[in-house]
């Protein structure tokens, strides 16, 4: 056993009210500069839809994560990365076909503001026009972020979603029907994954993850611009500055969480549908759990997550180096609570095997809204409607297969064992608070999602009434330590502040 | 001191030292402007034409060079016979047909191309313009002056190891026609802007992608750091 610490987040997608708050928050605080307008290291999309980059899931296209051999028949496979081979990575340096192009994103643009204060008088009111932000020209916006915001039954953008693929013809037509179009947000940052393609795709080894916090980061310095991270990144969430020629990602606001700040993203959450926790996992594990065939996925990326109260794993931790606050963290993490005590959380797209390590918990709103309409239509006795509801989960809206591509490597069961579950608290607390009562049915029902009286308080707790406190547990990063390893600290401190700043300039 | 000696033994030493002093120091203290500066995300579609084209075109043909600088008998051998000579001299030749139309398209599209015309800086139009002088003067010698790979282990095999040995002598040269000077001098000058232009990416060629491990895990405390295979191959 080899106990690391990992820095992770979760969102509640059910909370999330699509405000792109998070991505402003982000956006002004990171990407706010020339080379960067495009990049959105959070960005929020609406599904079904398109996504950002356009269709980034589609693998086959983009040809990112890696890909396993051993699927079907039975014997142990290998891992690759589905963009290259290392000698391959090396001839395609010249050019890669597989990079997105601005195209896939767009192309950012701003608007020539100073024209209305300088047009010539005339019989018209001026108008500022969109220029582009690359080469200041004026542009025809055909895209633009959240291009298809809210678009969730669209026929060119919701159409579009790769995760529909394998939905059947009848499912898919219904996603399009004017009165039973649906959709829900995700939210996206880099999930600082425990096998993460963009280092492995690296010719120049310029990106790493940090054993204190998993967090993954481009060392610039030694970025060469040979943009493979980019392609092989399957969230497309390393992005290529145009303008410094260097790659950059989501940093998860480490300098935030080193002076104990929750992300930008994340502190900033109008839904406050996000969670920051400590997860202590099992480095020695990572190999062999992404090495599974599709249907043992989950269950052995669950596996690689170590139980922060079990003296092994505390004991392991400290032979490691990792501290009692750390280890403290970890047994108070909500996302430790909720991935695995409560097993309602999962990574995104677990199947590109990188081993995301952000969680979400599948949205349940989008599913039941409209069964409770179309159960309403049925006639069903109202009395036991709510019962009736949880076993049919198969006329949802959303489809449970499409959430299922999403979150559980394509297995319906998990999403309907966490959706039971979730639709069983909800029910259990409106008996309790609504209606004061608790009866047996509503006992046994949440009993028969899995869940006991006291575990539904507790997730309808950090669900509903979560303090900033509870919602954001952060670790102490001491990093008046960290310093020690290469220096005398005090003589550290005399000399920070000595030197000059290198502006990032594109090599000349 | 005449031409001869300016250009073919001045010239070269000042370019090598300047090249080595400017990219260490580079490399040490603005190791953030080092970088291919790819334009790909911005154009792709004439990048493919130029790119390829022109980088392995002159990846062959300068591996040509090399190897005629450091086994010159290889290439003596080989041209023993009439027939491979030929063989090798044309393949020089097509090889340097192709890195030329990678060059145009590369030079046409960052002319025309406005989202490339925004990040160019003037040293890039300075060594596309030294790289075409390079591409057309080794064509026009291999055209003109031929047998270039008999004579090239001759006179400049000598002459670079001369350089690099420290015993210079350019005598050789003097008689050379003027495109082959042009060349030579040429290189001189690409040498020169090696350091402060883009051309420093050549050097930082990733062979070490070949053999290391997949991940890398760094620790800034504490833990000294890993390296380790953490996703198999
Ligand atoms: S999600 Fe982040 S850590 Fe994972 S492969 Fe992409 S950039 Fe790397
Ligand atoms: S700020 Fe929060 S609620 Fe708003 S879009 Fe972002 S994740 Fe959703």
């Amino acid at each position: 056993m080899n106990v690391r610490a990992h820095m992770s987040m979760l969102f509640h997608l059910d909370k999330c009210i699509g405000c792109h708050t998070c991505s402003i928050a982000c956006k002004n605080l990171w990407t706010d500069r020339k080379g960067a307008e495009y990049m959105w290291w959070n960005n929020v999309e609406t599904r079904p839809g398109a996504g950002y980059p356009t269709q980034w899931e589609d693998q086959e296209h983009f040809h990112g994560g890696w890909v396993y051999d051993g699927n079907g028949d039975g014997k142990p496979g290998k891992l690759r990365l589905r963009l290259q081979s290392r000698a391959g990575g090396l001839a395609k340096l010249f050019f890669n076909p597989d990079l997105p192009s601005l195209e896939d994103y767009y192309e950012p643009f701003t608007f020539r503001y100073g024209d209305l204060f300088n047009a010539p008088e005339g019989d018209d009111q001026p108008t500022a026009i969109p220029i582009s932000q690359v080469t200041g020209r004026p542009l025809d916006i055909e895209s633009g972020p959240n291009w298809d915001d809210d678009l969730g039954g669209s026929p060119l953008y919701a159409a579009s979603d790769p995760n529909r693929r394998n939905l059947s013809p009848e499912v898919q037509e219904a996603l399009s029907e004017v009165e039973r179009v649906v959709f829900n947000y995700l939210p996206r940052i880099c999930n600082h994954c425990l096998n993460p393609a963009c280092v492995a795709a690296c010719p120049s080894g310029a990106i790493y993850k940090r054993v204190e916090d998993g967090i993954v980061l481009v060392n610039e310095n030694k970025c060469r611009g040979w943009r493979m991270c980019v392609a092989a990144c399957p969230y497309k969430k390393v992005f290529y500055n145009w303008s410094t020629g260097k790659s950059e990602k989501c940093i998860l606001c480490f300098p935030r969480m080193e002076t104990g700040q929750a992300p930008a993203c994340a502190h900033s959450c109008v839904g406050r549908i996000r969670y920051m926790g400590v997860l202590l996992y099992d480095a020695d594990r990572i190999e062999a759990a992404a090495a599974v065939p599709d249907d043992r996925l989950l269950d052995a990326y669950m596996d690689t997550i170590l139980d922060p109260f079990d003296p092994e794993v505390i004991a392991g931790a400290r032979a490691n180096g990792i501290d009692d606050g750390w280890i403290a963290a970890a047994q108070k993490s909500p996302v430790y609570k909720f991935a695995k005590v409560w097993k309602i959380a999962l990574p995104l797209h677990l199947e590109y095997r990188t081993m995301a390590m952000m969680f979400y918990i599948p949205p349940l709103s989008p599913v039941m809204s409209t069964l409770e309409n179309a159960l309403t239509r049925l006639d069903i006795n109202t009395e036991v409607e709510d019962f009736e509801l949880l076993e049919r989960l198969d006329a949802a809206r959303l489809p449970v297969q499409y959430l299922a591509n999403l979150f559980s490597v394509g297995d319906e069961q998990v999403i309907r064992r966490i959706l039971r579950k979730m639709y069983a608290v909800r029910l259990y607390m409106r008996r309790k608070t609504v209606e004061g009562v608790m009866d047996d049915a509503t006992l046994a029902l949440l009993a028969g999602a899995g869940c006991t009286p006291e575990e539904a308080e507790a997730i309808y707790q950090l669900t509903t009434l979560p303090h900033v406190n509870d919602r954001f547990v952060l670790p102490p990063y001491h990093r008046e330590m960290a310093v020690e390893t290469w220096k005398d600290p005090l003589a550290h401190k005399g000399e920070v502040g000595i030197g000059y700043i290198q502006p990032p300039k594109r090599g000349d | 001191m005449n031409w001869n000696t300016l250009f073919f033994v001045i010239l070269p030493y000042v370019a090598l030292f300047i090249a080595i002093i400017v990219t260490i120091y580079r490399g040490i203290y603005r190791p953030f402007s080092i970088s291919s500066l790819s334009s790909q995300l911005l154009e792709r579609r004439r990048l493919f034409w130029g790119s390829i084209p022109f980088h392995w075109g002159i990846i062959i043909i300068l591996t040509g060079h090399l190897v005629a600088l450091l086994v010159p008998r290889s290439i003596v051998l080989w041209n023993a016979h009439p027939l491979r000579l030929y063989l090798l001299e044309l393949t020089g030749v097509g090889l340097g047909l192709w890195a030329l139309i990678g060059l145009l398209v590369l030079s046409w599209r960052r002319m025309t191309v406005d989202r490339i015309r925004v990040i160019s800086t003037p040293m890039d139009f300075v060594v596309l313009a030294l790289l075409l002088i390079s591409v057309v003067t080794g064509l026009i010698t291999a055209t003109y002056y031929r047998w270039g790979s008999y004579w090239f282990t001759g006179i400049f095999t000598p002459y670079i190891w001369g350089i690099l040995t420290f015993r210079p002598d350019a005598a050789p040269l003097a008689p050379l026609p003027f495109t082959i000077k042009l060349h030579v001098f040429n290189f001189y000058l690409l040498t020169l802007a090696f350091a402060f232009s883009r051309l420093v990416h050549i050097i930082t060629w990733p062979v070490g992608y070949l053999i290391r491990p997949w991940q890398i895990v760094i620790a800034n405390r504490g833990l000294p750091v890993l390296n380790e295979e953490e996703a198999s191959q």
